[in-house]
């Protein structure tokens, strides 16, 4: 199932993308996992980058809340911008780049605390201790996450007492509380059920009114489902990035074509 | 031939373990004959709520109060020493250390427990006890103060070890899931790291407090052996375990109420450690299915 929308109008603000990688490179060690990968991404919009397991996907996103910058004898060449600005530029602040790119890993990680918590916690750390204000958060951010109905009425429940599909929703709430513009997702439906996926599937579709969000998946069709464009990897280069609708139909790429038609992957 | 190898192995194995098994029933099994003898000449009653403890004077008394306090107060003060320490070095070995650095202090730091405890009783008595009495007035020679920083010192690796380990269990997804929103090292820390380890934590201090109540060398020697209730660090106090030494290397008739109260006591101790024990074991039961 693919969108109806035709060709997508980027939208620009202010000039820049609202992501963007200008040749970049990474090397863990001596390994090189990433080669000159250019890419750009408008605002509102949800990009899906696909590819076989291992092609760098993970560490591509990762370069974006520079969350590989924990990994010992990690080394980046190249530019990567968020609103046209280096975020690897010396005075850059990690902790307001996260505030604004929110991130959604893999397997749903809830803290072991209670579901409010869990929400509120993203506002604590910035010193806002209010109980009105938290209270008016979490509940706004477990609603975008289309979870309110199911926890509502137990907030101080352990979050890990709710179901894979429910933590991860708590993730995304928790994520959102912060109020981020753009958010990351690393296979954030890859640990869980059909059902569970397709309620992860139609809150990003729905997300993209107010947040950019880039996905990670190995799931082509869920690609197709939810994005607007896509990017395909393999072997650490982006093969080919454009529409999703033209990757899907009429991929200009060999390679592309064959992943797609399921011929390796 | 090899089908009879093993089964000599297995047997002996079993043996082992069975030796174990029974020491420790035996064990259980004559501190509680011997302590029902001493409850048929002392009253739970008299036990529990006698303030003076004189077994070895003409005027007896069996309050089991005065060894409490004793051994509550060394302990309360080896942990009050042991446990900030221990953490810091913990949280300092988990977050921040460089894995090298990390590999080279573990061991170091479990040799202190591997110091004999007489070693640590003299350190006390003729170390610790003088430089307390120049810079504290009214020190006595033998104070539970001195004997519960040292004993301190000595349980700081049973904590910073297990905790040690217990921060490091804590997934690499929660401190990802923190940073992720913008937390500092500082925060991710002690708002997460920390909070998720800490079943780990508390089993690793109850573990220490049970082997700071069981400790006896340090406060035989340094703590003095005048039992009375008093919550004063300045003083001489008894603990349980320095009661029954100076019982057990003295004189007295064996069969007689003196040589049984030592069997009181232990049993006391042997409840005391053996529920902190368990907690710490429950705890710890109860933390690893978390995250399973
Ligand atoms: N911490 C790391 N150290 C060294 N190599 C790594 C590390 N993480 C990932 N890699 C390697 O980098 C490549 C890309 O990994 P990743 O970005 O996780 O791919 P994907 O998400 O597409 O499966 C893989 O070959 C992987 O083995
Ligand atoms: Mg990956």
């Amino acid at each position: 199932m693919l969108k109806e929308s035709g060709e997508m109008k980027d939208r620009i603000k202010g000039g820049s993308y609202m992501l963007e990688s200008k040749n970049v490179n990474v090397f863990y060690g001596d390994k090189k996992v990433l080669q000159d990968v250019t890419l750009q991404v408008p605002e509102n919009t949800v990009t899906a980058l696909i590819g076989p397991s291992g092609c760098g996907k993970s560490t591509y996103l990762r370069l974006f809340n520079r969350m590989n910058d924990y990994i010992e004898n990690f080394r980046k060449e190249g530019d990567i911008l968020i609103d046209g600005k280096d975020i690897y530029r010396k005075d850059a602040e990690i902790e307001e780049l996260r505030k604004t790119v929110g991130m959604v890993f893999q397997k749903p990680n809830p803290f072991p605390k209670s579901i409010y918590e869990n929400v509120a916690y993203g506002l604590r750390i910035q010193g806002i201790n209010n109980k009105d204000v938290l209270d008016e958060a979490v509940e706004k951010s477990i609603k975008k996450a289309a979870l309110w109905d199911e926890v509502k009425d137990d907030l101080k429940k352990n979050a890990l007492a709710l179901s894979g599909g429910q933590q991860q929703r708590l993730c995304i709430a928790r994520t959102l509380a912060v109020e981020p513009s753009i958010i990351l997702m690393d296979e954030p439906a890859s640990a869980l059920d059909p059902i569970s996926t397709a309620k992860i599937e139609s809150l990003i579709y729905e997300l993209k009114q107010n947040y950019t969000i880039v996905v990670v998946t190995h799931n082509m069709h869920q690609a197709g489902r939810i994005s607007d464009k896509t990017g395909f990897f393999y072997l650490g280069e982006l093969v080919e990035f454009g529409d999703t609708k033209q990757i899907f139909t009429n991929p200009k790429n060999k390679k592309t074509e064959n992943y797609i038609s399921g011929r390796f992957g | 031939m090899l089908k009879i190898k093993e089964y000599i192995i297995e047997k002996a194995l079993f043996m082992c373990a069975l030796i174990t098994v029974l020491t420790t029933a035996g064990i259980i099994l004559i501190l509680t004959v011997e302590a029902f003898s001493f409850f048929r000449n002392v009253s739970l009653y008299d036990f529990f709520t006698d303030p003076q403890w004189t077994p070895l004077y003409s005027e007896k008394h069996f309050g089991i109060l005065s060894l409490l306090a004793g051994t509550f107060l060394t302990t309360v003060i080896a942990i009050m020493v042991a446990l900030p320490v221990g953490m810091g070095i913990a949280i300092y070995l988990s977050e921040y250390a460089p894995r090298s650095f990390r590999k080279i202090i573990k061991p170091l730091l479990e040799l202190l427990a591997a110091v004999p405890t007489v070693v640590y009783g003299f350190f006390a008595l003729m170390v610790v006890t003088p430089f307390l009495q120049n810079i504290i007035p009214g020190v006595s020679g033998f104070n539970a103060l001195s004997a519960g920083i040292v004993m301190g010192v000595m349980i700081i690796p049973f904590i910073s070890s297990m905790s040690e380990d217990a921060l490091h269990a804590v997934p690499k997804s929660l401190r990802e899931a923190a940073y992720g929103m913008g937390s500092t090292r500082l925060q991710t820390v002690f708002r997460v790291t920390i909070p998720s380890a800490s079943s780990g934590i508390t089993a690793s201090t109850i573990l220490a407090i049970s082997r700071a109540i069981g400790e006896t060398m340090i406060v035989t020697i340094a703590a003095g052996q005048m039992p009375g209730l008093t919550l004063n660090p300045l003083k001489p106090v008894q603990t349980i375990t320095a009661y029954i030494v100076q019982v057990s290397s003295g004189d007295v008739q064996f069969g007689s109420l003196e040589h049984q109260s030592i069997f009181a006591a232990g049993i006391s101790l042997f409840a005391l450690t053996f529920i902190l024990n368990s907690v710490s074991f429950w705890i710890k039961k109860k933390y690893r299915i978390q995250y399973e």
